[in-house]
């Protein structure tokens, strides 16, 4: 239908991926208390980038497939 | 309680909203036919279609109705996804949806005019698109509420932000566009909400810990032990678990009634698997959703188990009171996003909560418009227009649905007791239709006559069971006994199971007689609509897991087992 949807998937979950991350990298530590002192932000973020890199990969491996 | 959000959480949300627009602009150039706009031009794949089945159905009752009844009923809320929802998501992939895409039918009310008459399909067409528009505007109603409870945000304005970018993104790109938000919005939730539920078990001492812990919850409301942790136990009789329903009512009214009557027969899902591009496509639509839709518990009932067993303990986290003194259940997620989220991933927790009050409307509104416009519109107003012509109604019906769905949550905020009382007519309405399928597709003898005698003697056995019963501590008005009270039901839940039972067998049973005593059609009519007149779909995937048959039985084992671990 023209549109990979795997791609604006991974996009999102880059943007908030590294959202996340950098702000888990600037904020003050002690927020982290009421989340059991895990740096959910740093954490989750990485995950996320990750995830949405994987779905940029996925796509890019249809589109060779295809061709 | 009100949050107190960062930069970078409306930093988040707004990156959410923009990914949503664009979406809805990258696929307008693509959105040229009615068959694009009303179908997707039956060109999506199983994966993408199956998510989207699966996140139509996540509306703000899934995720934040779900939580609520894990606080209130325990793990035995899992009844609703292990019994109540993937048995029937494989039983359509495998069995009714040969005839759904097969039939080449545009929409479920059209399957019903091809295999029976027009007056059914009106009945089902007409009370279908109310149901839709009312359904939309009852989750804005409840945005609004929650999002003015919880951040302090304008009712009006929250209502209208996602009321228009919801309009905005299927007005650009029809169902296509929906279908492909449906998706981006299903892995929103899980990153949303997977975080939650790990901190959160992570500081209860794990399972272990948490069912400990929920020894105490279940004593002190008089249960056994293990009533907030073992599912099946104790559904011997219904004073013995929390949910108040007994395992019969359980497996008959929400295991076969109500489950196979909104899986299988509720347009909003199933428009989702008609827009796959092939028939294998279509029939693992339904078998692919049921697979997070299994795990589902995990993300949504957990939480709330974690935040009664919380309560319970009287730590620094309290489930907040109404003013009659009862938990306020249905605030469990915020209260857990706000306990455990700091700024950054708070802003992901309330995007994905907001991405599920969005999906649940746009579900209601792609098949608000679709019914509208091949069901209605083209059936009874003009026949014969052009396509370009259709078009432009299924855009108009989006707006219409949308303004439909912002006056009835403005409705729900002046009259509040007419849309519970709406709500039960819908209910009554539903409780049927699964028997008229099921007789629809299975049995040739079954007849026009037949069908609609069943669904309007269904829906009015429905009504007149509830007239005459009323659940335990409820006075008799919209809760029941409205006629007299000749039964009473240990909770609400039970009485609900026991209409839809009701309302079946009449439909059922009515159905059968009628059809008996009136014209059989002629089998040349029903090919492709009947089981035993219709070619078995020819099998081209070569694959186990690709093929409808072996991948619903590995679905139901698995379902099975999840069973008997938390029994």
């Amino acid at each position: 239908m023209g549109l990979d949807i795997r791609k604006p998937i991974g996009g999102l979950l880059i943007a908030v991926g590294l959202q996340l991350a950098v702000y888990g990298m600037l904020s003050d530590p002690s927020i982290y208390k009421r989340s059991m002192d895990i740096n959910v932000n740093l954490a989750w973020g990485l995950v996320l980038t990750g995830g949405g890199a994987l779905f940029l990969l996925w796509s890019r491996r249809a589109e060779k497939t295809v061709r | 309680m009100h949050i107190q959000l960062a930069f970078i959480d409306y930093a988040i949300l707004a990156t959410y909203l923009a990914f949503v627009l664009a979406i809805g602009w990258a696929l307008k150039r693509h959105t040229r036919t009615s068959h694009d706009f009303f179908q997707s031009g039956r060109s999506i794949p199983a994966w993408i279609t199956g998510l989207a089945f699966l996140s139509a159905n996540l509306g703000a009752q899934e995720v934040m109705g779900m939580a609520a009844s894990g606080a209130k009923y325990g793990i035995a809320t899992s009844h609703f996804y292990w019994v109540g929802a993937v048995p029937a998501m494989i039983f359509v992939g495998v069995f009714m949806m040969p005839f759904y895409y097969g039939s080449r039918a545009r929409s479920v009310p059209e399957y019903l005019r091809l295999r029976f008459d027009e007056k059914t399909r009106g009945f089902n067409a007409l009370t279908f698109a109310a149901m839709t528009v009312f359904s939309s505007g009852v989750s804005l109603y409840a945005m609004g509420l929650l999002m003015a409870a919880l951040l302090g945000w304008d009712f009006h304005f929250s209502i209208l932000l996602s009321a228009v970018i919801v309009l905005a993104y299927i007005f650009l790109g029809g169902l296509t566009s929906a279908i492909y938000n449906e998706v981006l919005q299903f892995f929103l939730i899980v990153a949303g909400f997977f975080p939650l539920v790990m901190i959160g078990l992570a500081d209860v001492g794990g399972w272990g810990g948490l069912k400990t812990r929920l020894v105490e919850v279940a004593t002190a409301r008089g249960f056994a032990p293990g009533a907030y942790s073992e599912s099946w136990r104790h559904m011997t009789n219904a004073s013995s678990n929390p949910m108040g329903v007994e395992w019969f009512g359980l497996a008959m009214g929400l295991g076969f009634v109500l489950s196979f009557g909104y899986w299988c027969t509720d347009f909003l899902v199933v428009q989702r698997a008609m827009a796959a591009d092939s028939m294998s496509a279509a029939r693992r639509t339904p078998l692919i959703a049921a697979v997070p839709k299994m795990l589902f518990p995990f993300l949504v009932i957990l939480p709330g188990m974690i935040a009664i067993a919380l309560t319970q303990a009287g730590g620094d986290f309290q489930l907040p009171t109404k003013p009659d003194g009862t938990l306020n259940y249905d605030m469990t997620i915020p209260m857990m996003l706000g306990h455990y989220f700091p700024p950054g991933i708070l802003g992901l927790g309330l995007t994905a909560l907001m991405a599920s009050f969005m999906s649940g409307m746009a579900g209601n509104v792609t098949a608000f418009n679709t019914v509208w416009t091949y069901d209605i519109y083209q059936s009874y107003w003009k026949p014969q227009a052009s396509d370009a012509h259709y078009l432009m109604i299924g855009r108009l019906a989006t707006i219409f649905g949308i303004a439909a769905s912002v006056a009835a949550a403005y409705v729900a905020t002046v009259f509040n007791n007419i849309m519970d009382l709406l709500q039960l007519v819908f209910a009554f309405v539903n409780a049927p239709l699964f028997a008229t399928f099921l007789l629809g597709m299975f049995w040739k003898r079954a007849t026009g006559h037949g069908a609609f005698t069943g669904l309007v003697a269904g829906t009015a056995a429905a009504a007149v069971h509830h007239g005459l019963s009323l659940p335990a501590e409820a006075a008799a008005g919209i809760k029941g006994g409205w006629i007299a009270v000749m039964t009473d039901y240990p909770s609400e839940m039970a009485q609900n199971f026991w209409t839809a039972i009701w309302a079946w067998t009449v439909c059922f049973l009515l159905t059968i007689l009628v059809s008996l005593g009136t014209r059989a059609p002629q089998d040349s009519q029903l090919t492709g609509l009947v089981y035993s007149l219709t070619p078995r779909p020819e099998e081209t995937e070569t694959r186990w897991y690709r093929k409808p048959g072996p991948l619903g039985a590995v679905i139901l084992a698995a379902a099975a087992l999840l069973n008997l671990l938390f029994w």
